[in-house]
């Protein structure tokens, strides 16, 4: 029997095939799903923020690219997968709200999106799709049998990458 | 170290509800001057949430939502949202411009009805800050509003990444529209930084 596993914000799931994740309304923040296709299992994380170090509060690792992307490797790890096999999409990173002063809020998505790559890149994960930055929300649905990742958002249409 | 508003006493919480109705009250007189039709207003409820339970309150993460975004500044800082899903934002619009219930869809992006809501959230944030600081002494300013109409979560997620980066609970005021017998709920969500929650709480002389 496949289920849809709900993400809620910032948190992280693991699914095994056929089931899927599903995380809605991304705005600035950024669903990082990373699978083996081999392994028929993946992850999605709903990350908020780029990094835990000047937080007060870190001791939620999926709010956090840094930290988010270490428990991502954690969880493959304890399943055996290799880090070489591990594909990643990402997608989110939007700006939602024009013209509002110079406040580091506005850009917060694009930071997002950087530091999610940045994170990824260096721990030799591989991304193979993403769809970030414009100015709209998205929800996204995850398949770790085909690595699929499907993006519905409202009025900017529907999308798989 | 600044306060969190998990650790408000019953005390504050109704000392600032009751900033909430008279910000109403103000805002209801505002908008009474503005348009033709009589519009009351009222801050039935006051509550604390963490903010991952802030999307239910509009209908669920990828719910449609009308949202206005504030920052706050002067002897605090701070954001205000104010939130409604899109179909009774589309009713406060009829309201204020006297048309039959229903006329407006705010999907079809026509700018006089952004206006009209975008004059709502300045009115409403206004009031609201202008009794607080009558309350407390202090000076607050709200920048102009931006406004949004997507999914709840995605309206959210900037603005909690900011606030969640401090704590994880927003203060939420319920606000009613009422023209004759038909009444529009909104959402007012408030986040203080830490350190203003406190400066507010010693303006009122409730924390102590």
């Amino acid at each position: 029997m496949e289920k849809i596993i709900q993400v809620g914000m910032a948190e992280l799931k693991i699914a095994n095939a056929p089931d899927k994740l599903l995380t809605a309304g991304l705005g600035s923040c950024i669903g990082i799903c990373v699978c083996s296709p081999a392994q028929q299992f993946g992850v999605l994380a709903h990350i908020m923020l780029p990094s835990s170090v000047q937080s007060k509060k870190a001791s939620n690792k999926a709010k956090f690219a840094d930290t988010a992307v270490e428990l991502i490797l954690e969880e493959m790890n304890k399943k055996g997968v290799r880090t070489s096999r591990l594909v990643a999409k990402i997608a989110g990173g939007a700006q939602m709200f024009k013209c509002v002063g110079d406040s580091s809020i506005m850009n917060i998505g694009q930071r997002n999106a950087l530091a999610v790559q940045e994170h990824l890149n260096r721990s030799g994960i591989r991304i193979t799709a993403q769809d970030t930055g414009g100015n709209y929300g998205r929800t996204i649905i995850f398949d770790p049998k085909t690595a699929d990742l499907r993006i519905r958002t409202i009025g900017h249409g529907e999308r798989t990458i | 170290m600044g306060k969190d508003f998990s650790e408000l006493t019953g005390m504050e919480l109704d000392a600032l509800r009751e900033i909430g109705n008279i910000g109403a009250g103000n805002a209801a007189t505002a908008l009474a001057q503005m348009v033709q039709t009589k519009i009351d207003m009222s801050v039935p409820e006051v509550n604390i949430l963490p903010f991952d339970e802030i999307p239910k309150l509009v209908g669920g993460a990828d719910a449609p939502v009308c949202g206005l975004y504030f920052e706050v500044s002067g002897s605090i800082r701070g954001s205000i949202l104010f939130m409604l899903p899109i179909e009774r934002a589309g009713l406060l619009v009829d309201m204020i411009l006297a048309r039959p219930l229903g006329e407006t869809d705010l999907n079809l992006g026509v700018e006089l009805e952004f206006s009209v809501i975008m004059e709502v959230g300045n009115i409403i944030s206004g009031t609201y800050l202008n009794a607080l600081s009558h309350f407390t002494n202090m000076k607050l300013l709200t920048s102009v509003p931006a406004l949004a109409i997507d999914m709840a979560g995605a309206i959210l997620n900037g603005i909690l990444a900011q606030v969640g980066a401090v704590f994880d609970d927003v203060l939420v005021l319920k606000t009613m529209f009422t023209r004759e017998d038909r009444d529009i709920v909104g959402h007012f969500f408030m986040m203080p930084d830490s350190e203003s929650l406190s400066t507010i709480l010693q303006g009122l002389g409730v924390n102590c």
